[in-house]
């Protein structure tokens, strides 16, 4: 009937509550009319409702608590008027009390009003106190009187300083008499889960965790103590505490004490009695959450390091680390069933404490990595997401303290505790140390560290072997694959030759990354490489000589076989245009045979490869605008380029386009600021071709949709021919410009044109260009003067 | 008063992993109206930041996007100013005034915002104003050698419009101004 329990519980307070306040009346009573003997009595009689063993520790609470109000008032009434008793008499009168509980409750009470009068020493009448209340053995009802006892004492402690402070070191009568109580109360608190039946062993656990804190307040009032110097916090109070600590064999008291010991006494104390206090982890129950102690320990004096530069001497002269580090190596020894997850989260926390205290010792870092890798030895790859969280925490933090991953390429045993994450928290990883990278704006500059790093992130450099890439999202994917060609962007150094190095190091990884990456990986790759290039060309040859110098060539050799590489995957239009960027880096080398080799392999690319039309128009707008700029060929090469360019052009599928792209040609027979390419003669063939294909465009148009297309190509191809009359080109004559501007007229009156408002403005503004340029005046002025618009 | 953002060429992650950190700082939402891009900025993360800045984003493609959807040329009017966009990898020869005038007059607006040569410039020119704002991250080009970052801010305040350049020189941010006013007389042929 365990709802009958609650409800008869409730009625037992009730019934308790009752009679306390009854006989609380009659105290009150006899109080008024100075009568102690009825007094006590009463109070007496109101003190036995506490001697029920039916309530709850939570019930017995709300009891307690009443009685304890009436006590005050008890305490009140005899501090001030004693109705001629002394106190001595008092103490001796509370003592006829029938019962034992209530006898201890008064006179704990009058003995603090005793030690407050100063007619005795405190630290005797404490004492004597203190082993009275050995009278009660009753768990809860001992808790609670022992509590009383704290509660009314705490401040009549002889201690230094105090008022109750007697002749003699006091002190340690004060220590004694709080360790005492301290003693007896876990005794009776550990005793507790013993009574009753054991089905109710849960529950009362449970109830017995509700009481922890009545325990606890001892060591509190320890703390407050100001006489528990360090060193009699390390002779006296520690040990015994420990003592007990260790002795009571209570998994539920000695978690809970451990932490309140880290909790209540001072950082400094800690530190130097840091060896006394590890010593009692290993002696705990096995089943004690001891790594939540220590990481709990360690977090304190992480953060009383981090407080003030001023205390981390003292680490040192302590040797913190050492004991740290050695306490948890025992405790995980000690502790075989300890899982992952809570020997990684000690390495962790002795890591933040490393960070804090040792920032210049990476060997101690490198030493925690070590340790955990032993643990995590033939695990394999974890699938404990717990320890796997844990584990990225404890890898993060290096990189977070010292903002620079060259330091983390230091540590040796990084990367093999990274070997124990998941293939996707590998990635996760990987992508933490890239964002480190690139939000600390750290440049990776030599070799040897490219290769550390490159085999650090090397889950999103390659596929792993055993895994299906078809359950990968593409968002993240791509996220991640341009993650790693910023990285790229970050490797650099001064010197060419180690450049270089770093170029062939990060071309030996991303080959490895298969189809999908290459598109990601190979343009930042060709662009850091044509900057060393950039580099060496501004040098000249003055490493000349020297076999094992990075030359432009030899660079160039490298780019167009990693470029190559994309022609498995297939991305032919990227590849030509980063063919194109090298042909052009290679003409700014005065590298003939190279140049025209990119620019083979961009035709064969366009010949074979490129089959859509709009990517053919952009791929032909690029090779014209490339060749266009290109001054490092010879006759005959150029001739052959320039031949095959404006054949393409010519070979577009759509006739616009095709115009467009011929008359872009015309600027490859003619450039500005050479004057060995001025073929005015080929720039008025591509122009009349254009002029052609834009008549067979309109033509088309008739034929098609029974209309003109726009005239807006013949406008287009005016303005070209203005172009080159401006630049000087004598075969541009002002008859042909003149022939021009008629056909547009006409084309535009005609009847069966479909109005265009755009190559109405376009014409619009070509007019108002032409006038603009006779009113300028000068020597174009005056050539402009013949053309009548 | 209305400013645009003209920027481009940012080339990420390609040639560049980020903007300069003081760009980053001194771009902020909310105070742009417009923004226009030249193109290549080239992945859609980007596309996203400047989206951020400003909702109202005008691109035009560049070689290297990987969003084929922007187009090859775009105009839009602002004020009293019709503006021509254009990445610029189409006219040919690259970066040459003149033919960028010609496409300036094609489209027929007053200012020509193109990029591909990460040079920045801007011009008047026949009584209209030719602008490349560089690139904002000062990307290798096979065309111009050591470029630095530069993004235009234009503050389009009726018939007049103000070019701020801010380019960042050894660390520094310099900025620098070019005033232009729309009038029916042709402006005088000057270069910057």
């Amino acid at each position: 009937m365990i709802s009958d329990g609650v409800e008869d519980e409730e009625k037992w307070l009730a019934a308790g509550i009752t009679g306390l306040q009854q006989n609380a009346f009659y105290m009150h009573r006899a109080l008024d009319s100075n009568n102690v003997r009825d007094a006590l009595k009463y109070s007496a009689q109101m003190l036995s409702e506490l001697r029920t063993s039916r309530l709850s520790p939570h019930k017995y609470y709300v009891l307690y608590m009443r009685a304890f109000d009436e006590l005050r008032k008890l305490e009140m009434f005899f501090k001030e008027t004693r109705c001629g008793c002394s106190i001595i008499d008092l103490y001796e009168l509370v003592q006829h009390a029938g019962n034992i509980l209530p006898r201890l409750y008064l006179l704990c009470t009058v003995g603090s009003v005793y030690i407050k009068s100063k007619e005795a020493p405190a630290k005797d009448v404490l004492k004597d106190l203190v082993e009275m209340c050995r009278g009660i053995q009753h768990p809860i009802r001992g808790l609670f009187l022992r509590s009383y006892l704290s509660q009314i004492s705490k401040d009549k402690l002889p201690d230094i300083g105090s008022e109750y402070e007697g002749d003699a070191d006091t002190v340690t009568d004060a220590v004694e008499f709080v360790l005492q109580n301290f003693i007896e109360m876990n005794k009776l608190w550990v005793r507790m889960q013993h009574q009753g039946p054991a089905r109710e062993k849960e529950r009362r656990e449970k109830e017995r965790s509700e009481l922890r804190d009545l325990v606890g307040k001892n060591l509190h009032v320890l703390s407050q103590i100001e006489g528990v110097d360090l060193d009699m916090y390390r002779d006296t109070v520690l040990p015994r505490i420990l003592e007990q600590v260790v002795n009571c064999k209570d998994e539920l008291a000695q978690y809970y004490l451990m932490d309140c010991v880290i909790q209540v006494f001072p950082d400094e104390y800690h530190l130097q009695t840091l060896e006394i206090l590890l010593s009692a982890c290993p002696q705990l129950q096995p089943s004690v959450d001891i790594k939540t102690v220590l990481s709990r320990l360690m977090e304190r004096l992480s953060n009383y390091a981090a407080s003030s530069t001023e205390v981390l001497p003292e680490f040192l002269q302590v040797e913190a680390f050492g004991k740290l580090n050695n306490a948890i190596g025992k405790v995980i020894e000690a502790q075989v069933d300890m899982p992952i997850a809570g020997a990684v989260i000690l390495y962790s926390s002795l890591l933040t404490f490393t960070l804090h205290v040792h920032p210049d010792r990476l060997d101690y870092v490198d030493q925690i990595l070590g340790a955990c890798v032993k643990k995590l030895s033939g695990k394999g790859k974890l699938d404990d997401s717990r320890a796997t969280k844990q584990i990225v925490a404890l890898l993060s933090a290096p990189l977070e303290k010292y903002k620079d991953i060259e330091t983390a390429l230091k540590l040796a045993n990084y990367p093999r505790v990274m070997e124990h994450l998941d293939d996707g928290t590998n990635k996760v990883m990987a992508g933490v140390i890239i964002q480190s990278i690139m939000k600390n704006r750290t440049h990776i500059s030599t070799v040897d560290k490219v290769e550390a790093l490159f085999e650090l992130i090397k889950g999103l450099i390659k596929d792993s072997d055993e895994k299906l890439h078809d359950e990968i999202d593409e968002e993240d994917f791509n996220e991640e694959q341009n993650s790693v060609a910023c990285l790229i962007q970050m490797l650099y150094n001064d010197d060419p030759e180690e450049m270089l190095k770093i170029i062939c190091t990060v071309r030996k990884y991303i080959l490895t990354g298969g189809p999908k990456r290459l598109p990601f990986t190979v343009p930042p790759l060709i662009f850091n490489s044509l900057k060393l290039v950039r580099r060496l060309q501004s040098q000249e040859e003055n490493a000349a000589g020297e076999e094992v110098a990075p030359t432009p060539k030899k660079i160039f050799q490298i780019l167009n076989q990693t470029i190559e590489a994309l022609s498995a995957v297939p991305v032919p239009e990227l590849a030509l245009r980063l063919y194109l960027q090298c042909a052009e880096a290679a003409n700014d080398c005065d590298l003939e045979p190279v140049a025209y080799e990119f620019f083979t392999q961009a035709y064969i690319l366009y010949e074979e490869e490129i089959s859509d039309s709009r990517a053919q128009v952009t791929a032909i707008h690029l090779i014209i605008g490339t060749l266009q700029r290109m001054h490092v060929f010879g006759v005959e090469n150029r001739d052959t380029l320039t031949h095959k360019a404006t054949g393409y052009s010519a070979k577009l599928l759509k006739k616009p386009d095709q115009c467009r792209a011929v008359y872009a040609c015309s600027h490859l027979f003619w450039v500005d600021d050479n004057d060995s390419i001025k073929d005015g003669e080929r720039v008025l063939l591509c122009l009349k071709r254009a002029l052609r294909i834009a008549n067979a465009a309109q033509q088309m148009s008739n034929a098609t949709r029974g209309s003109g297309g726009s005239v807006a190509l013949f406008i287009e191809i005016l303005n070209k021919y203005l172009y080159f009359f401006e630049k000087g080109n004598s075969e541009i004559s002002v008859s042909a410009i003149q022939g021009l501007f008629e056909l547009i007229t006409t084309e535009m009156q005609s009847e069966n044109m479909t109005p265009d408002p755009a190559a109405d403005a376009f014409f619009a503004s070509t007019l108002r260009y032409i006038q603009f340029q006779k009113q300028k005046g000068g020597a174009l002025g005056e050539k402009y003067e013949p053309i009548k618009a | 008063m209305v400013l645009v953002l003209a920027i481009g060429d940012l080339h990420i992650p390609h040639r560049a992993p980020n903007l300069p950190p003081k760009f980053k700082s001194m771009l902020v939402p909310g105070k742009i109206q417009h923004i226009i891009c030249t193109g290549n900025l080239c992945i859609k993360v980007i596309h996203d930041y400047l989206k951020s800045l400003c909702p109202s984003l005008h691109i035009t493609r560049g070689e290297y996007d990987e969003d084929a959807r922007y187009p090859e040329t775009k105009t839009l009017t602002i004020g009293q100013f019709k503006l021509g966009l254009c990445h610029g990898h189409q006219v040919v020869p690259w970066g040459d005034l003149d033919s960028l005038a010609m496409l300036q007059r094609q489209l027929d607006v007053d200012i020509l915002v193109s990029g591909h040569t990460h040079q920045f410039k801007a011009y008047k020119h026949e009584g209209g104003v030719v602008i490349n704002p560089g690139s904002a991250t000062g990307a290798y080009s096979s065309i111009t050698y050591d470029v630095n970052p530069s993004f235009v801010l234009m503050d389009i305040d009726g018939l007049r419009v103000v070019v701020y350049v801010y380019e960042l020189i050894d660390g520094e941010v310099k900025v620098d101004k070019i005033d232009f006013k729309k009038t029916a007389t042709p402006a005088t042929h000057s270069t910057h």
